[in-house]
């Protein structure tokens, strides 16, 4: 049997694999299978899932191709995530995708469904508008109806209708994924010292690699075993992470973060995953239910207009609640959503007098140590002035 | 072209001048007199809508290029940056919050009011809810939104006009609320037409760039020419500015005279324009004989030119389909499309993108339209890049040297094909 670090260190590396084994072996068991990539923050994955397809995260390509054809399509000034994962698409990387969807979370993820169509012409592309006005009665009217139209098109993709009851066994599998999750990260703000951000952040990042059923029996397998680890609390400080909720950090960054002195017991990374903070109903009406639990019961996002409680509200219960001594806002370099939010979040903290050190990151990075130098001074100021 | 001889020529930008500077000394007089004020967007702006309320409107955006043309963006910018704004953000939202940092002094030097509406008019640009949202924060006052459903399948949907119709109604509820005042259907019917009226107006000067040589710039022209139709819709002042500028234009018809001495290419215009250098931009082109016969940043704030126009018989719908069809809110295929459709429709000669480094909304996708327009429809096309509001990307040498030798290219073509 293979040790918990075992385990972590062979999910890394399908992680970190751009040819996407996971997704070449389940095709070739699943000979008609459809694979629906998603590109972040969050889509409506119990859709495919319940269609018998596969639903893929699609995180661009981490720093692990050179960007060559995409420059000419995407200029510079745009995040990596976008370019890269437009470079995968043009090297064919993304070809074992059917179906690739964009939500509505900023003006590049939606112009790069544009640019998609005529430069993949066989992928499908859908971009997805969610619904902003959160106040309006007829916003879940109108994204039940949004649903249906993407369900639509996965039934012609899969020549078959797709039943209420798999709508609802699929909601009911993720809402069992959202609560394993929920757990992982109870215990890394408990008791953080059991499991790092590094290794907590592969086992969810496999989850959007494999069949959900599959990632639940991972999770539900790991999270004994972590309960029984025993290595000794440290004098950490206590932070949390805000800004990473598309385009992800390379691992070291997160690495970095702890090896320089902090326990990360809350993020903001593969936000999906824990996208509904309550499970989603079982009803009548599933896509309705769906429909509903966005709107009403979403995470706070920068992505995702917020309604009658303003983020920097949620922000700060998010800090109360996981006891954080010190906010890091790290954000991809050039995400509009991201930056414009960090000086609301920043003001917000420095109100309320709570530590904050602030730098951006790119998926390409060539040395961590000027963030390691700067962490570690923030943990001394934390520690000794604070 | 000002010369005696001419009797309306220099109406256009003279009276958009005063309507604009009484429109200003309105808002300033908002003060305290129990006047409401609502921020709005340009892109799917309901001003229809809330004038049956009698709000007076603010737009963010007209004040940013404002403050851009008058060279006080540079500053602004600086301003928003010191309180943490990132260098890589869109320059109107940091020109703009710039401006409330410093005490809401307008770019005409009015004090602007404080909103009683900040009505999102969320209409393609994601920046746009960001923005709203840091407003909401400065000013302490909630956000209220208008979304607006992306034309992603390329065309309006039934589901999503019905989802902004029912917003308008709710908005309606919101409205009397803050004013006081009832929501009178008769009024909204006799505002559309209004708007319907300048609509038909502004369009005949659009079109008017047909004629060869174009008697209007419409990128260079436009853009002042439009400021009217976005900010004054639905008053009778409107409609009676664009007859006016309407005379401006059928006598430049009659006689023959353009915005340039001697049109030699005919080009379509896509992005905004940089406007702390507009002239120094102008210049740079109209060195060649260029005339702007179309362009896509005079429709942000409505694209009327295919037949869309406010309707009093179905005013709540007709709103919801200017909302939808404005050109942020146009996917990028029906965008390039679009471009395509105008280089035939006006004869140009040349497709020019301006792309605008700080605003990822027009720009991203803007390099594989230009290798659409060359590669499928063998239409020279010419992208430059500097920025909307931020007058540290305008390089003027650069951008020099990528236009003359673009325009020295489509000269020597001529010269062979003629030869
Ligand atoms: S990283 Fe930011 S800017 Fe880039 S696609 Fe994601 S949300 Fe948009
Ligand atoms: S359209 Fe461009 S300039 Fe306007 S708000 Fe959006 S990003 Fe900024």
């Amino acid at each position: 049997m293979m040790t918990f670090e075992e385990n972590i260190e062979q999910y890394r590396s399908i992680i970190d694999d751009v040819s996407l084994p996971t997704v070449r072996e389940w095709k070739s068991k699943h000979l008609a299978g459809k694979v629906v990539g998603m590109f972040p923050v969050y889509t409506p994955f119990e859709l495919p899932h319940a269609a018998g397809m596969l639903p893929v995260g699609v995180y661009g390509a981490g720093g692990k191709v050179e960007i060559d054809h995409a420059d000419s399509r995407i200029q510079s000034f745009v995040c990596s995530i976008a370019r890269s994962t437009l470079e995968l698409g043009l090297r064919g990387m993304l070809n074992e995708l059917d179906v690739l969807w964009f939500p509505s979370i900023c003006d590049v993820a939606r112009n790069l469904s544009g640019v998609w169509k005529p430069n993949v012409p066989n992928q499908h592309v859908e971009y997805i508008h969610f619904p902003q006005n959160m106040m309006s009665a007829a916003a879940p009217v109108y994204y039940r109806a949004e649903l249906q139209r993407l369900l639509g098109n996965l039934q012609s993709l899969a020549g078959q209708e797709i039943s209420r009851d798999a709508l609802n066994r699929s909601i009911h599998q993720f809402n069992r994924n959202r609560e394993l999750s929920r757990t992982l990260y109870r215990i890394k703000s408990v008791t953080p010292w059991l499991l790092s951000t590094y290794e907590a952040y592969v086992l969810m990042r496999l989850g959007t690699l494999i069949p959900v059923e599959e990632h639940n029996r991972i999770l539900q397998n790991v999270l004994p075993e972590i309960q029984n680890r025993n290595p000794k609390p440290r004098d950490y400080v206590r932070v949390m992470l805000e800004g990473g909720f598309c385009e992800q950090p390379p691992l070291e960054l997160m690495q970095v973060i702890e090896e320089a002195g902090c326990y990360i017991v809350n993020d903001d990374l593969l936000l999906h995953t824990r996208w509904f903070e309550e499970p989603v109903p079982v009803t009548d009406d599933p896509l309705l239910s769906l429909a509903e639990a966005y709107i009403h019961r979403s995470r706070y996002s920068s992505v995702r207009h917020y309604g009658n409680k303003p983020r920097k509200e949620q922000f700060l219960e998010k800090i109360r609640e996981n006891n954080v001594d010190g906010v890091i806002f790290c954000a991809p370099k050039f995400c509009e959503p991201a930056l414009l939010d960090y000086v609301l979040l920043k003001d917000e903290s420095e109100k309320q007098s709570i530590n904050y050190l602030t730098f951006e990151y790119e998926e390409k990075m060539g040395t961590f140590e000027s963030i390691r130098t700067q962490v570690e001074t923030f943990v001394e100021s934390v520690m000794f002035f604070s | 072209m000002s010369e005696e001889r001419y009797k309306y020529q220099g109406i256009g930008r003279e009276l958009q001048k005063q309507l604009l500077t009484s429109w200003y000394d309105r808002l300033q007089s908002a003060f305290g007199d129990g006047r409401k004020v609502a921020y709005l967007f340009v892109p799917g702006n309901i001003a229809e809508f809330l004038r049956v309320f009698d709000f007076e409107l603010v737009f963010p955006e007209v004040n940013a290029l404002q403050c851009g043309v008058r060279k006080l963006s540079g500053d602004l910018i600086l301003k928003a940056e010191d309180v943490g704004y990132s260098s890589d953000v869109c320059g109107y939202v940091k020109n703009d919050i710039g401006m409330v940092l410093a005490g809401n002094v307008g770019p005409s030097g009015h004090t602007l009011p404080k909103p009683d509406l900040l009505l999102c008019t969320y209409c393609g640009c994601t920046t746009f809810i960001k923005w709203f949202e840091a407003l909401s924060h400065y000013y302490n006052v909630p956000l209220v939104m208008l979304d607006i459903p992306y034309l992603r399948e390329g065309k309006i949907e039934e589901v999503d006009r019905q989802y902004v119709v029912a917003q308008l109604k709710e908005l309606a509820v919101i409205c009397e609320k803050i004013t006081g005042k009832r929501y009178d259907h008769e009024k909204l019917v006799e505002i559309t037409r209004h708007s319907a009226e300048a609509e038909d107006l502004w369009v005949q000067i659009l079109h008017s760039a047909k004629h060869k040589p174009s008697p209007f710039d419409s990128y260079f022209e436009a853009v002042f020419f439009m400021a009217p139709i976005y900010v004054l819709r639905g008053l009778p002042e409107c409609t009676r500015y664009y007859r006016e500028a309407m005379r401006e234009i059928q006598e430049r018809i009659d006689h023959g005279i353009g915005p340039i001495p001697e049109e030699k290419f005919r080009v379509v215009i896509e992005g905004p324009p940089p406007w702390p250098h507009f002239r120094a931009f102008w210049e740079l082109l109209k060195k060649w004989g260029v005339c702007a016969v179309a362009s896509s940043y005079s429709k942000v704030g409505g694209y009327w030119d295919h037949g869309f126009r406010h309707d009093p018989s179905r005013p709540l719908e007709s709103i919801a389909e200017y909302c939808l069809t404005c050109y942020t809110n146009l996917s990028l295929p029906m965008r390039t499309d679009l471009l395509r459709q105008y280089a035939e429709e006006y004869d140009a000669d040349a497709i020019v993108i301006h792309s605008v480094k700080s605003c990822r909304s027009f720009s991203v996708g803007q390099a594989d339209m230009r290798d659409q327009f060359i590669r499928k429809w063998d239409i020279p096309t010419l992208l430059i890049e500097s920025d909307l509001a931020d007058p540290r990307y305008f390089q003027v040498a650069q951008l020099r040297n990528r236009i003359d030798a673009f325009f020295e290219s489509l000269e020597h073509k001529r010269l062979v094909q003629v030869g």
